[in-house]
């Protein structure tokens, strides 16, 4: 991995930053003293993090950090314990309907894609703005058609996920999120699964979406994206956050030994 | 990237050099084909002229049945009674009409280019029964009320089959879904529904249903016994269906579940729309092997007394106007079934083509 990884941080080092766009905007995530375990292994302590309106996050860490199921609690894929997530204005509790109200605003794309293989590409877009949302189909075909041509498969539209490569079926687990309309977007190491030439397609995919304003976290080991598009870098270990910082710190200046190592592993390719 | 024009090569089929690789490659499997070869033509000669050659198809009594090959008359005579037992012979049109019906909303499922076909088979899953349930029985609309216990021969067959099969589905989906429920109250009762259901021989529920169920009803309800054994075939049967489903529930990688759940849909949207077109998809081989037991199973309510098409053919072949027909009958009955799973199959196979819709997630 760490090889794609370097050569994919070259092709986006060169960009200019993606300018933020989360000044003076409220917040619309906070975590506050969260705690999780599995049985009796604690994999989250103590975590504390609050997220603007329009910023962009990128949460690293080694494997076994915790970082994925951290974001994974933020639409409650996974549940927490103790402590509170509020997300645009919502606790996350047990309730079913905030639970629901807050997912209709949270986009998700994951690692292994996880597009409905029998439904074809343009469905899989339309079905949660259809059934969810309520939204007249042809204005949902409509919708995301548009979103299919954002992330550039447009032609692709009446095709099965099974019959398009990695980096495709990526971008359009990318459009069937946005078409939600969501407030945030989550990804969970949305490049990790995809053969090395495909990851440029998806990160440039996620860059135009930075630039747009979205709100995102960002489960990822690509550096380059993270110093182009990252307001903030959330070093994770042993389930805690260890460190916080503006990517050109955390890159240039890190703290804590425990960043600092990991960081030499991962760049010393 | 160049499209390439480059055809792979064609393989000449040649019989010769097909027999030589496949029937003589070597002299064992030369010796073999030979055997084989031997059994297949001394035994499919006589079976042939038992059923064709020397066979009676002609002529209209008994005595008209000569020489050594089968008797067909013996069918084509009773055939009314195989097909609707005591069903009176002027309301028979109404069995008829239900069978163009049905004929109507399944011939179109093997016509590729049939306009509408998706339609007709919709009508024969969801409108069928329900005509059916006036048709037959008759008290509406001025048809002449026909007693269940005259229904018989083919139609029996098909109705309980039929109805076994579309009602024990349904049942079996929601049966598999509370089995892996999160609720241990509803899964608790699913599990002991299945394993209970499930470990008993069909003919026991079939005769506590005719025999025991009647004790334990309060005084003045009472069903027919095709009724209650209709409900005792689909409950039997739903049990089976429900594990075969769950199998294809379990074979759904979570990932789907979550990306489902990360989009807003609900635990029903998410079953409905994401989970079970998928499971279902993947256990249809399963979901036609039970189909076809139940449809051969049926022929157990011989022991409760009612006719089906086997019992109807069982009750004639000891006449004693006819000689020796039994083997007849029973050809005959099996060509039935044969007929109507091997439908059932083609079908299948038919329709998990037409879904394949690639590699899975």
């Amino acid at each position: 991995m760490g090889n794609n990884m370097s050569e994919e941080s070259q092709a986006t080092e060169q960009r200019t930053p993606v300018p933020s766009q989360a000044e003076g905007k409220s917040d619309i995530i906070r975590v506050e003293g969260m705690h999780k375990w599995y049985g009796d292994f604690h994999v989250l302590q103590d975590l504390n993090l609050t997220v603007k309106q329009g910023e962009r996050i990128v949460i690293c860490g080694p494997s076994g950090s915790g970082k994925s199921t951290f974001i994974r609690c933020i639409n409650r894929l996974e549940e927490h314990q103790q402590g509170k997530i509020i997300v645009d204005n919502i606790e996350l509790t047990d309730d079913v309907r905030h639970i629901d109200t807050v997912r209709r605003e949270v986009g998700m794309v994951f690692q292994h894609f996880n597009l409905f293989p029998h439904l074809t590409v343009l469905e899989n877009c339309c079905l949660s703005p259809i059934w969810v949302r309520k939204t007249p189909r042809k204005e949902a075909e409509a919708d995301a058609m548009e979103y299919l041509k954002r992330v550039k498969i447009p032609d692709q539209a009446n095709k099965y996920p099974g019959q398009l490569s990695g980096g495709q079926q990526q971008r359009v687990a990318i459009a069937r999120a946005l078409c939600m309309k969501p407030k945030i977007m989550l990804f969970d190491e949305p490049t990790s699964a995809l053969d090395p030439e495909m990851i440029k397609e998806v990160l440039d995919v996620m860059i135009e979406l930075a630039g747009s304003g979205m709100t995102m976290l960002c489960v990822t080991h690509e550096m380059g994206f993270a110093k182009t598009v990252a307001d903030r870098v959330i070093f994770m270990d042993g389930g805690e956050i260890v460190e916080e910082a503006p990517p050109h710190e955390f890159f240039t200046n890190p703290q804590e030994p425990r960043t600092q190592s990991f960081l030499k592993q991962i760049l010393q390719h | 990237m160049a499209e390439s024009t480059m055809k792979p090569p064609k393989i000449a089929i040649d019989p010769v050099a097909w027999m030589r690789q496949n029937l003589f490659s070597s002299w064992y499997n030369s010796l073999l084909t030979v055997f084989v070869g031997y059994l297949v033509i001394t035994s499919a000669g006589p079976l042939f002229t038992w059923l064709f050659f020397e066979a009676t198809f002609l002529g209209d009594k008994p005595s008209d049945c000569s020489g050594t090959g089968a008797c067909w008359l013996f069918i084509s005579e009773r055939l009314n009674f195989f097909i609707y037992g005591f069903f009176p012979q002027e309301h028979q049109w109404r069995v008829d009409f239900m069978f163009g019906l049905m004929a109507l909303s399944f011939v179109p499922q093997f016509i590729e280019r049939f306009p509408g076909r998706k339609w007709f088979g919709l009508f024969g899953l969801t409108g069928l029964p329900v005509v059916g349930y006036f048709m037959i029985p008759g008290g509406w609309f001025g048809l002449e009320v026909v007693e269940s216990t005259k229904w018989g021969g083919l139609m029996l067959t098909l109705i309980l089959a039929y109805i076994g099969i579309i009602a024990s589905l349904p049942i079996g989906i929601l049966l598999a879904l509370g089995r892996r429920s999160e609720m241990p109250i509803i899964r608790g009762l699913c599990v002991v529904f299945i394993e209970v259901w499930r470990a008993v021989p069909l003919i026991t529920v079939l005769f506590m249903a005719s025999v025991m169920l009647p004790l334990f009803l309060p005084e003045g309800v009472n069903f027919e016994k095709l009724m209650r054994a209709l409900i005792g075939i689909t409950l039997w049967q739903s049990a089976y269906m429900a594990e075969v489903i769950r199998g294809g529930l379990q074979a759904i990688p979570r990932g789907q579940y979550e990306a489902a759940d990360a989009l807003g849909l609900g635990y029903w949207k998410k079953t409905g729309l994401i989970i079970l077109p998928q499971a279902l998809k993947m256990v249809i081989p399963g979901i036609v092997n039970t189909f076809i037991s139940l449809f051969k199973d049926t022929t157990l309510v011989l022991i409760i007394g009612l006719f089906d098409i086997l019992g109807t053919v069982q009750s004639t072949v000891t006449d004693p106007a006819w000689q020796n027909v039994a083997i007849e009958g029973y050809v005959f009955v099996a060509f039935c079934f044969w007929v109507f799973c091997f439908g059932i199959s083609r079908y299948s196979q038919n329709l998990e083509r037409k879904l394949d819709t690639g590699h899975k997630t």
